[in-house]
């Protein structure tokens, strides 16, 4: 099949998170008649079910369009989908770079939010030519004009003739196609070059092996030939070519320079692929690789652990599946004296850590136990060593500590003025420190904070939420490290210290943290036959205590008739109860107790 | 060697459902409730004719409210049985019955009809409480109608006793006690108050009822430690007038032990009968239908049957023989299932003994004082994986 390089657009979609993204995508694929009626369910690129019931677009998927356009011609379109939360802002950035333009869609009611500002410089920074959408038109509070000047105010770019439209219900969808091939520019790139291809996703089949997406940029891949990887040296023989259908992927001759699609070539060591890396032909090389994406660091750690420890390979085997289509999930093998063998992994925040979480337990049948997230510490110490610090248990001995540092991020915080007290004041007790504040129409302001990484991973969004009526967004980039005052708050069960249950906290902070941690463990910890002490402990001094008192008497309820089955339920559960615990020492701790530090702010 | 049968029959009509109550049981019409009894009739028939090859040792009529039921009906149905199965001469006959629904006249009837044992409900003997669980009856007429039942002929009553009530204190119960010893009934159970899903006492004690099993301060029941501290002076007292504690919530004088409930702990054949009623016969569990309708429309049809497996056998000979005080024997075990309990059994013994659980005396295998306190810990231990 031979398509001409100036009848492709290779492009994506990007908007703040509920702005209409997906929508729009579905609405676009439907439109161009890719799909029929029946075939057609809403969200079509969020295949996963996760993405589904979370209404998140999580990972890329991409799809190819024909479109019939105004002029007479027939246009092949690339749709990449992108994902909106700012965890994901790794997984957007290797989506752009396989495009040439993008789609802003910005919500009529709206505005422009934290992550329309991200994610437009995130597309401009790839050389993407970007232009905006009105959505939600039919929204009874949208207010579409001064929406395009706020465009042009805050993003600096041209918006007064951009489309009015309703994914929802389908008006002026006709606009966005012609504008995609307005204002998109096909791809450039020379067929007959050397094959320079960039991986931008890929995932595993158990048939064909790992399938990997990319974008051609120079030269073309076919059937047979000798393919190389850049960066990983693996090579293999092409086994199959072709596109991305709706939902399926269509095999096909060739992909040549500017077009998008995947190939498969036997890779059974999911290691050898690398999203990011350059393909070439192992014949005839391209000269030098592509610059690939910049490495995302993990911001967040946490211990993940097999409930049954028989199942450490399958955890093992399931992490390395993840990684090959999501490269900024990291991990290590580690053991705990509470949980066992496990790994320390990496992540880009919160909702990426319980997205992967629940995709290990759906998509691969785990029971998981997961200790409490941390972020990086540095640790400076006496004899000059700096280490980074993922695993509280592994904090050298306080006599070699110099000093600490930990991360802190710089937050971008778009909130209605109403809430911009409120706002402040969740800032502050963050331990935030205040850097300015600009009104970006009279109702709006941005305020500028920056705060401990620590203070924001766990519940500082819904706080967020919670405390603005949902009006706030949020954005934030690292920053850098900033000394610290940092203990380790370790937590005794029974006397005995629970590795998995330790955490760095603000100095001022362990005592308040260590008491509702014990609290909260009180609860957790089933009584036994004999009294459990819980004790938090800072540098082995006792700073709070709760007990878990004895075992004393079951009441007993008259058996009915001989009928025992209620009996034997009863004690059944009882003995499942116990199932989904850890024995560590002679207390058997169940599993969410190991989650219950997450909690610690919910009440 | 004919084999032994015990049978339950059972009448699910009360004039009024306690709060606590999650029996199946409810209040009914007189033309439902003759109705009823004439498809027990015809399950009873069905049954009989089935089981030729057992000899009746007990009989328990358990509700609901028996009493409530017409008592020539409940002559009916007792007729039945005894023509439709061979019931052995000297076969323990009893009936449950709430004070304030009988006469001396209706009494002599059951005597008439070969009840030989009563259970009366009396649950408290304090009317403050009997109120709380929304019985329809005070203490004065619970005496009333023992003495009715005694004057009958009646020389085998039991009194039921519920603790853990709502405010009640250690020495509440013991006036409770008190009160009843003083009467002399041959039996007293005693079981604690549970507040099962369901009942209205679920929607009113819920919260109350999880803080109890943590072992927390409470509102109104009483707490962990005073529900243990009932739990033993009601051994003490009850031990010191003169009742043996036979089975966990269970005491009395000697010779005066309820037949057909140790049957349930040692697993003998029973046949239940009547609207959800359950069965065990050669290992295998029946249940019947709690549809009222769906029952009176083909009674001796609607029920499930499980087969209990080797595995699940054993669970229930040690969970079950356990609740006795006088606990399971090895030479019964082996004789059941043809392997040693060590066999099986051997770490849950010997941890629970270690423990200070289970008392393991010469063959004999029982719970201690320790273990009876916390008999679901002990109990569930032999479940097998």
């Amino acid at each position: 099949m031979s398509v001409k390089q100036d009848k492709i657009r290779n492009f994506c979609i990007i908007a703040h998170i509920d702005h209409g993204k997906s929508t729009l995508a579905d609405r676009i694929i439907e439109k161009t008649g890719t799909l029929t009626e029946r075939e057609m369910q809403a969200q079509v690129l969020d295949n996963m079910d996760l993405e589904r019931e979370r209404g998140i677009t999580i990972k890329s998927q991409a799809v190819r369009i024909i479109y019939k356009a105004k002029d007479g011609e027939e246009y092949i379109f690339n749709l990449i989908d992108t994902p909106g939360h700012v965890d994901f802002n790794y997984e957007v950035s290797r989506s752009l770079a396989a495009c040439d333009g993008a789609i802003l869609v910005v919500d009529a009611a709206q505005g422009v939010e934290a992550q329309t500002l991200a994610n437009v410089y995130l597309a401009l920074d790839h050389n993407l030519d970007v232009f905006p959408v009105i959505n939600k038109i039919d929204l009874p509070s949208a207010r579409p004009d001064e929406v395009c000047k706020e465009i042009e105010d805050v993003i600096g770019i041209e918006a007064m003739d951009a489309p009015r439209i309703s994914a929802k219900t389908g008006l002026n969808i006709e606009d966005v196609l012609e504008q995609i091939v307005e204002k998109i520019p096909a791809p450039a790139g020379n067929p007959d070059a050397p094959l320079k291809a960039l991986i931008f996703d890929a995932l595993y089949d158990s048939y064909k092996g790992v399938m990997v997406f990319c974008r051609i940029k120079e030269g073309t891949i076919k059937v047979g030939d000798p393919i190389k990887m850049m960066a990983t040296g693996a090579s293999a023989q092409v086994a199959e070519v072709g596109y991305f259908g709706a939902g399926q992927f269509i095999p096909c001759e060739e992909l040549s320079a500017g077009m998008v699609g995947y190939f498969t070539a036997s890779i059974k060591n999911v290691a050898d692929t690398r999203v990011g890396d350059t393909v070439t032909n192992a014949n005839r090389p391209c000269a030098e690789a592509l610059p690939g994406y910049k490495k995302v660091n993990p911001m967040v750690y946490c211990g993940i652990y097999p409930a049954d420890s028989a199942r450490y390979p399958d955890l093992r085997d399931a992490l390395e599946k993840l990684q090959i289509n999501d490269a900024s999930l990291h991990f290590e093998p580690e053991t705990s004296l509470a949980l066992g063998f496990g790994f320390r992994c990496g992540f880009l925040g919160l909702l990426h850590l319980e997205i992967i979480q629940e995709r290990l337990e759906r998509e691969f049948d785990l029971d998981l136990v997961t200790t409490a997230p941390g972020v990086i510490y540095k640790v400076h110490k006496t004899n000059g060593e700096v280490i980074d610090l993922t695993n509280p248990s592994n904090l050298p001995d306080p006599s070699e500590i110099e000093y600490m540092e930990e991360p802190y991020v710089s937050a971008e915080i778009m909130v209605t003025k109403d809430y911009v007290g409120s706002i402040m004041t969740l800032c502050q007790e963050r331990r935030g420190n205040y850097i300015g504040m600009e009104y970006l129409e009279e109702t709006r302001a941005l305020l500028k904070y920056e705060l401990p990484l620590n203070e924001i991973i766990y519940d500082f969004f819904d706080a967020l939420k919670s405390r603005s009526r949902g009006y706030a967004s949020f954005d934030y980039e690292l920053k850098g490290y900033e000394r610290s005052e940092l203990v380790k708050l370790d937590i005794l069960i029974n006397h005995e210290m629970m590795d998995a249950l330790s955490f760095i906290v603000f100095k001022d902070n362990a005592y308040e943290r260590g008491r509702r941690m014990c609290e909260r463990l009180k609860g957790e910890i089933p009584r036994h036959l004999f009294e459990i002490p819980i004790q938090a402990a800072v540098g082995g001094k006792i700073i709070a205590r709760e007990t878990v008192k004895a075992m004393r008497k079951d009441v007993l309820a008259k058996c009915y008739g001989g009928d025992i089955s209620r009996k034997r339920k009863l004690l059944e559960k009882q003995k499942e109860g116990k199932k989904r615990m850890r024995q560590v020492g002679n207390v058997e701790i169940p599993q969410e107790a190991f989650m219950s530090v997450l909690k610690l702010d919910e009440d | 060697m004919r084999n032994n049968l015990e049978l339950y029959v059972h009448i699910p009509f009360c004039v009024k459902k306690c709060g606590y109550c999650d029996f199946l049981s409810f209040s009914c019409d007189e033309h439902t409730q003759g109705k009823y009894a004439d498809a027990l009739m015809r399950e009873i028939k069905a049954y009989g004719a089935r089981m030729k090859d057992y000899t009746v040792s007990t009989i328990y009529i358990g509700g609901g409210t028996p009493s409530w039921l017409d008592e020539n009906k409940m002559s009916e149905i007792l007729d039945t049985v005894y023509t439709s199965f061979q019931v052995s001469k000297e076969a323990e006959v009893s009936m449950e019955c709430n004070p304030g629904t009988v006469t001396a006249a209706k009494l002599e009837q059951y005597r008439m009809a070969g009840i030989n044992r009563l259970s009366i409900g009396l649950q408290s003997a304090d009317n403050e409480e009997l109120k709380i669980l929304g019985r329809i009856h005070t203490f004065e007429q619970f005496v009333k109608t023992y003495e009715l039942a005694r004057n009958a002929g009646f020389s085998n009553i039991n009194v039921d006793l519920i603790n853990g009530i709502p405010y009640q204190t250690c020495d509440k119960f013991l006036r409770t006690l008190q009160k009843v010893v003083r009467l002399k009934p041959n039996h007293i159970s005693a079981y604690s108050l549970i507040i099962e899903k369901g009942t209205p006492f679920y929607e009113r004690y819920k919260s109350d009822a999880l803080k109890q099993e943590a072992g927390m301060p409470t509102d109104v029941l009483p707490t962990e430690e005073e529900v243990c501290r009932i739990y033993k002076m009601t051994q003490e007292y009850l031990d010191k007038a003169g009742y043996i504690q036979y089975e966990i919530s269970n005491f009395a004088q000697p010779g005066y032990e309820c037949i057909h409930n140790i049957g349930y702990w040692t697993r003998e054949n029973y046949l239940g009968l009547g609207l959800g009623a359950a069965s065990l016969i050669e290992n295998v569990r029946y249940a019947n239908t709690a549809d009222l309708y769906e029952y009176m429309k083909e009674p001796a049809k609607n029920r499930t049957a499980d087969e209990i497996s080797r595995k699940a056998q054993m669970e229930e000979f040690m969970f079950l023989g356990l609740r006795m005080k006088e606990g399971v024997t090895r030479e019964r075990f082996f004789r059941e299932f043809g392997i040693p309990i060590d066999g099986i059994y051997h770490a849950a013994l010997e941890k629970l003994k270690a423990e200070g659980m289970l008392m393991i005396r010469e063959g004999r295998i029982a719970l201690s004082e320790k273990g009876a306190d916390l008999s679901n810990y002990v109990l569930a231990q032999f479940l097998i994986d």
